[in-house]
């Protein structure tokens, strides 16, 4: 028998037959490993499960045209679409802002498509239906509230183009992307009061170039500036207005961190010349917040369980030292010198390091599975690599717990421990 | 050349004189028990002799080499290589069959060698015995495997405190007929006891008290009693 062998036998036996004293250190070892695996786990995770969060909080991307041309249309989107990884795509909502009339009064009218506003704005609260057909209209609360209509109402929606006209210049200096939207609109509604002026200047002057006999399917909250408008089908709006493919701005949802955000934006910007992307700082930089300040979370919680792992393993293993004190005096006795002493100890806490890894790195899976299912409500992704991190991390935990007991362990003198009865 | 040479050797704590000038010689494949109450010194100079202690003065000469000034670690060395030890207590590792106890001896010796264990164990009648742990084996077979660990890196010197300290009669009577063996073999022993019977069947009596060597005894019968044992072992 080799010299490796049997010092791999005395290790095993000594924790495998001692095993009812060394399960508090292994205990101790495998709730450290599992706390880090786990939290290590979510702390990979949590970006993409925050990521996919966010997105109830609307778009973290706009996109606004360029230049002075004022409007761009879906081929440009498409291109634009191009720079962003499909499967972080999580909805593209075109509008575009129309001021058209609804029982003689000028309103603002989006014309959209209403999957894609499902998709970036979850958010948006519909009392009825969304619209899902040609003539289905949705009215802002504040609209129905003006013209006092409610889901199931029919109404009659008309367009002048001659009326839309005289402010038919959009704003393209906006600075904060999450404005774009609404300066979007409010160019609209800066037509709505040219408009309703004109028309209050000119009286019965005012005569519809097209009209459109529609049903409002629902009312939609959100307590923003959003209830203002009404929304219809772009299909709806282009027949109305006369088969233009313009749009005024893109919302787009992307489950992407701050820089990748910032990747894709330049990425557009530089290739893209119809197309200026805006970052939603609102969201993007919450998302970003949070993220910093809960993995930070994490990395304090599991930097003070590994100490408190290292404090319970080396309270163990001082314990296990001043038990062994005669086996210690013996083997020193019989020859062991002070390497071979610290190699033993040192083996059995390195050994007992790399099993409670292996069952931490297994339990902290399960548990960074649980908090995922119960906070983020979706399953968690498992990471290879965590798996000899976790046992090194752990057999590196017990090896520094094992300094000290060590130590003593060398000072033991045989000549006393030995002392006959 | 005496395999070990005690030369005035003092051991003192503060006041207390724990071996005061004692002086004595053993020589190869003697056997000599040194005898004495509590508080003799026996135990002092157990522990100088098996290198695990240093006297305040004094030469100890083991096998010609000067081991008075050795540093620690060469006193674990030179343990390892020349001493084998047998306990009270008997002190085997609990958790490590009986077996494993003896190749430990053998793991920081040299190489361990299950088939040597086996056979010093063999030796001692506890063949059958090899995989029990401490707890399973009773006093007797303790100390029999402790006689076992104590040969198998065939020492120039065997060092036992009080061997039969903690045995009834029968098991004594069995590791005395071991030392008779290792004595016919020419193995030198060297016990400390305070067991008359045991002082008795060695072939050399030294009696410490109060630090010193009162008297020496010369058993007169134990050349008639082992030399057909001895002889017989020596063809």
């Amino acid at each position: 028998m080799t010299k490796q062998k049997m010092f791999l036998r005395m290790i095993t036996a000594s924790l495998v037959r001692r095993r009812s004293r060394m399960l508090v250190a292994l205990l101790a070892i495998a709730v450290g490993a599992t706390i880090l695996s786990g939290l290590v786990t979510i702390y990979y995770d949590v970006p993409r499960q925050m990521g996919a969060e966010f997105r109830n909080y609307g778009a973290n991307m706009i996109l606004v045209p360029s230049g002075n041309d004022a409007a761009f249309n879906m081929d440009a989107v498409e291109e634009t679409l191009g720079y962003i990884k499909p499967d972080q795509l999580v909805g593209v909502a075109p509008y575009r802002y129309e001021t058209v009339r609804i029982h003689e009064q000028p309103i603002v009218a989006a014309g959209t498509d209403m999957e894609g506003a499902k998709a970036t704005s979850p958010y948006w609260h519909i009392n009825g239906a969304w619209p899902d057909a040609a003539g289905d209209i949705l009215l802002g609360q504040k609209v129905a509230d003006q013209l006092g209509l409610k889901p199931g109402d029919t109404l009659t929606v008309s367009y002048a183009a001659e009326e839309a006209e005289p402010a038919a210049e959009p704003k393209t200096d906006a600075q904060a992307g999450e404005t774009n939207r609404l300066d979007a609109a409010s160019q609209a509604e800066g037509q709505e009061e040219s408009g309703a002026d004109e028309a209050q200047t000119t009286g019965e002057d005012y005569v519809p170039d097209a009209s459109l006999d529609m049903m409002v399917t629902g009312i939609l909250e959100t307590g923003g500036s959003e209830e203002e408008y009404v929304y219809l089908s772009m299909e709806d709006l282009n027949g109305l207005t006369g088969g233009s493919d313009k749009l005024d701005v893109v919302e787009l949802s992307v489950s992407a961190d701050q820089s990748e955000l910032k990747q894709y934006g330049s990425d557009i910007e530089n290739n893209v010349d119809d197309v200026t992307p805006r970052l939603v700082k609102r969201v993007t930089e919450s998302e970003s917040t949070v993220l910093t300040k809960l993995q930070a979370l994490v990395f304090l919680v599991t930097a003070v369980v590994l100490v408190l792992t290292m404090i319970c393993v080396a309270t163990t293993m001082t314990a296990a030292v001043t038990e062994r004190r005669k086996e210690i005096g013996l083997r020193k006795a019989l020859g062991a010198s002070n390497r071979s002493i610290i190699g033993e100890f040192m083996g059995e806490g390195l050994l007992l390091g790399g099993v409670g890894g292996l069952i931490g790195a297994g339990l902290g899976f399960a548990f960074a599975q649980a908090v995922s299912m119960k906070v983020f409500n979706s399953s968690i992704t498992f990471q290879p690599l965590l798996l000899p991190v976790t046992i090194v991390v752990s057999v590196l935990v017990a090896g520094c717990a094992c300094l000290l007991p060590v130590k003593s362990a060398t000072e033991v003198d045989p000549a006393v421990v030995l002392k006959g009865e | 050349m005496s395999l070990l040479e005690l030369k005035s050797i003092s051991k003192i704590y503060g006041d207390l004189h724990a071996l005061d000038n004692v002086s004595l010689k053993v020589e190869k494949g003697e056997w000599v028990a040194i005898m004495g109450p509590s508080g003799s010194g026996k135990s002092t100079m157990m522990n100088i002799i098996g290198c695990m202690d240093k006297p305040t003065s004094g030469q100890v000469l083991l096998d010609g080499v000067d081991i008075s000034k050795e540093s620690d670690r060469n006193l674990t060395a030179i343990r390892r290589d020349k001493i084998g030890l047998i306990f009270q207590q008997f002190h085997l590792v609990n958790y490590l069959t009986a077996l494993e106890n003896v190749m430990v001896a053998q793991y920081y010796h040299s190489v361990p060698d299950e088939a040597e264990a086996m056979e010093a164990l063999r030796r001692v009648g506890l063949a059958d015995r090899a995989k029990h742990l401490p707890s399973q084996l009773s006093g007797g077979e303790q100390q029999r495997v402790c006689i076992a660990r104590a040969l198998i890196n065939y020492p120039e010197l065997i060092l036992a405190d009080e061997p039969t300290g903690n045995l009834d009669e029968a098991n004594e009577n069995i590791v005395l007929e071991i030392f008779r063996q290792l004595h016919a073999e020419g193995t030198t022993l060297v016990v400390v006891t305070h067991d008359p019977e045991v002082g008795e069947v060695a072939q050399r009596t030294v009696v410490l008290e109060y630090g010193k060597i009162t008297r020496e005894i010369h058993n007169e019968s134990f050349e008639a009693k082992t030399a057909p044992a001895l002889a017989e072992a020596r063809n």
